[in-house]
């Protein structure tokens, strides 16, 4: 006997554990088949790009730091650049290496997070994210040496950093460094081979190259799909063509890629910090810049890595102490494009584990 | 390459299901202009404490106290000190709140962890009402308590009160974890204050 | 190292393809005619050496008399890049034809700047509000907006 069923509606969000925040899907289901998905965004839309016009150059710093929340030395790093290459401001060598250590220890605590949560969406629940969250306190105690604060940190400067790391920093780093390959590889062992990992995410979710690019992903999704895409080599910014490391890029693009390169990128982050850790001068950290920039009239657009994608910041100055225009190219935002295409045709368990593979922050993509 | 025809895919009207949200949203908008007065008949309930009920009062405040359980509420930045809390290193479940409800019926608590909106703003009230009495709110954070640095925004509620009675409010822009677990015993303090007689 | 292509060789290209297209070009950037930016973006996307496949970011920007909308493209193949502008004018009604034919990448930028600056791209599939809720008055990254 055939069963004939009417397609419905389910909606999903905004407040649901699955969803990272406040983001809300609109599921057309038939049976547990996804027909068609729209993605609900606003939840958490706080005007940041608005508030900024009021501000000066440096009161937008802790606003960066709020749009991705798991990111915040990332956002500082991207709005700093964006400034300096807008008025043409030089960065001291300390201050520089300083800003890649603090870059690469915030994309090893963000994708910690990102995979825990991945594994969460997948059922492995809180066991694994309570493994990654205690190696991420261990960075957050670093981030808290160097200025204080846990979550929201408010460090870089326009020319620099807001001050030097203190004596204790260093050898804490160190051990950091020494000790996290093993922690990477414990994660491995428990999950790169599982069996209901590999069959909840092998294979499901596909994007392909073509799609990614069209659909302007960026990050660990564009990776993932097969495309040698990092900002840190195609363009390098601040010092990053002084570091050896590698682009890890998956061939499938279905989740598990994805979930492999962030794990891999990971490990280059590591590398990149023991080299930093070598190399670092001695220095100023700071050059003497204003607190009140006047950058020349102009536009610029400064953008980097960060964990999630391809960070942004879109500046229009009109020769004032405040941006005429300011805008945040959103990782976040664009990469959920690629939803739609990545769950029609799958069951709805599997578009929470899609939908957690590509690790978004809701603060970035709704601002 | 063109995108299909969107329209026909859907079996319901998105475009009145947005249209009912935003009226429900300038509803609300328009009804909550001033924050809602926060509980605190406990104050001089010292006064009208029946004495034949007090051990009544002490057990059920115990049972209610060591055992909350937190509703999911988490719109921004606070949700991960949350988390951490409740996480192995600073470990929420010594007060006996580990249980983490993704359902407001099964919650007692909430812990308003982030920035509110008004587009949001219906969805809490709707999730502090579906929570079943007794229950209380903890905001957490400097835009739960007055919108914090987004305060002037146009899209802002400035703080959880214009929505939702508040109980303890703990600042910090995040607060930190330890912050977090000290509004928490306040929270638990508050509790132990009640009585039977004054609930109506 | 991404380059960033001068405007003005590529107004040249455009020029020769589409006569009167370019309003004017710099050194980073160039300035199209709103009726010809989507066969612009066309070509730009499939011309052999140019291939703009990647669709970077796209903002709006209110100068008062007009708006200014700039696309951020790349190319993944060639690694270069160029800064593309089309302006519109107005305040009641400004327009410009979508890309989103081109590159699906615009869908979300293309809604969000509709929302909070009021401009419409023509031949959106699905262009409505996408952060703010139906019934908010007002544009608020206007700069009149209060």
């Amino acid at each position: 006997m055939v069963i004939k069923t009417e397609p419905f509606v389910v909606n999903i969000g905004p407040a649901h554990p699955s969803t990272h925040g406040v983001f809300r899907m609109r599921a057309t289901l038939d049976g547990e088949v996804v027909l068609d998905i729209e993605p609900v965004f606003g939840y958490l839309h706080r005007g940041i790009e608005k508030l900024a016009e009021e501000r000066t150059y440096t009161q937008i710093i802790p606003l960066t730091d709020r749009l991705d929340y798991l990111a915040s030395m990332s956002n500082n790093l991207a709005y700093v650049l964006a400034v300096e290459k807008l008025a043409g401001i030089a960065v001291p060598e300390r201050a520089e290496y300083l800003r890649v250590i603090m870059a690469e220890l915030q994309r090893i605590a963000s994708h910690l997070i990102g995979v825990g949560a991945f594994l969460n969406d997948c059922g492995a629940f809180m066991t694994p994210i309570l493994y990654m969250i205690r190696e991420r306190e261990k960075i957050l105690d670093l981030f808290e040496m160097v200025c204080g604060q846990r979550l929201t940190y408010n460090y870089m400067r326009i020319g620099g950093v807001s001050h030097d790391i203190p004596e204790e920093f260093l050898p804490a780093l160190k051990k950091f460094v020494d000790s996290m390959p093993g922690f990477i590889d414990e994660y491995d062992q428990l999950l790169k081979e599982n069996e209901i990992l590999l069959a909840r995410s092998k294979g499901v979710g596909i994007l392909s190259r073509e799609q990614a690019i069209n659909i302007s992903a960026s990050g660990p999704v564009l990776r993932a799909s097969g495309v040698k895409w990092d900002i840190r080599k195609v363009d390098p910014y601040s010092i990053y063509d002084r570091f050896g490391f590698e682009v890890p890029t998956g061939s499938a693009g279905d989740c598990y890629d994805r979930y492999r390169v962030r794990v891999e990128e990971m490990r280059q982050s590591v590398r990149i910090l023991k080299q930093a850790v070598e190399k670092l001068p001695a220095g100023e950290v700071r050059s003497e810049v204003s607190h009140l920039v006047r950058p020349p009239a102009g536009e610029a657009y400064g953008h980097i890595e960060a964990p999630r994608g391809e960070l942004g910041f879109y500046l229009v100055s009109d020769n004032s102490i405040a941006p005429y225009r300011f805008h945040v190219r959103a990782p976040s935002l664009l990469n959920l494009t690629a939803l739609r295409e990545m769950v029609v045709g799958w069951k709805v368990a599997d578009v929470l584990a899609i939908f957690g593979s590509i690790d978004i922050c809701m603060g970035e993509a709704d601002r | 390459m063109e995108i299909e025809e969107r329209a026909g895919l859907y079996i319901y009207s998105d475009t009145q299901l947005d249209k009912e949200e935003g009226e429900r949203i300038e509803a609300l908008k328009a009804s909550s202009q001033q924050p809602l007065p926060d509980p605190d008949r406990w104050l001089d309930e010292e006064l009208r404490r029946h004495i034949l009920l007090t051990s009544v009062d002490a057990v059920l405040n115990w049972a209610r106290r060591s055992s909350l359980w937190p509703v999911v509420c988490f719109p921004a930045c606070c949700a991960f000190e949350f988390i951490t809390t409740a996480a192995s290193r600073f470990d929420i479940s010594r007060f006996g709140m580990e249980v983490i409800r993704g359902s407001p019926r099964q919650a007692d608590l909430m812990i308003t962890a982030g920035t509110l909106t008004w587009k949001m703003a219906p969805q809490v009230r709707r999730i502090y009402d579906q929570m079943a009495e007794p229950k209380w709110v903890i905001a957490m954070g400097a835009c739960a308590i007055s919108g914090g640095i987004f305060a002037s925004s146009y899209s802002v509620v400035p703080g959880y009160s214009r929505i939702i009675p508040v109980d303890v409010y703990v600042p910090g822009c995040p607060p930190r974890p330890e912050a977090l677990l000290y509004g928490i015993k306040l929270m638990q303090d508050k509790i132990a204050k009640r009585s039977i007689i004054t609930e109506v | 190292m991404t380059v960033a292509l001068s405007g003005g060789e590529i107004a040249a290209r455009l020029e020769e393809r589409f006569p009167g297209s370019v309003v004017e070009s710099g050194q980073d950037s160039l300035l199209v005619k709103s009726e010809s930016l989507r066969a612009a973006a066309g070509f730009l996307k499939t011309a052999p050496g140019l291939e703009f496949d990647y669709l970077t970011a796209i903002t709006g920007v209110d100068y008062y008399d007009y708006f200014e909308v700039v696309y951020q493209l790349t190319s993944i193949r060639h690694n270069h890049s160029l800064v593309v502008k089309a302006r519109c004018y107005g305040r009641d009604n400004p327009a410009l034809p979508s890309v989103v034919g081109l590159w699906k990448g615009a869908d979300f930028q293309e809604r969000e700047i509709y929302d909070l600056m009021g401009i419409r791209f023509e031949g959106h599939p699905n262009l409505k509000r996408i952060v703010l809720w139906d019934g908010f008055t007002g544009y608020p990254l206007r700069k009149d907006y209060l």
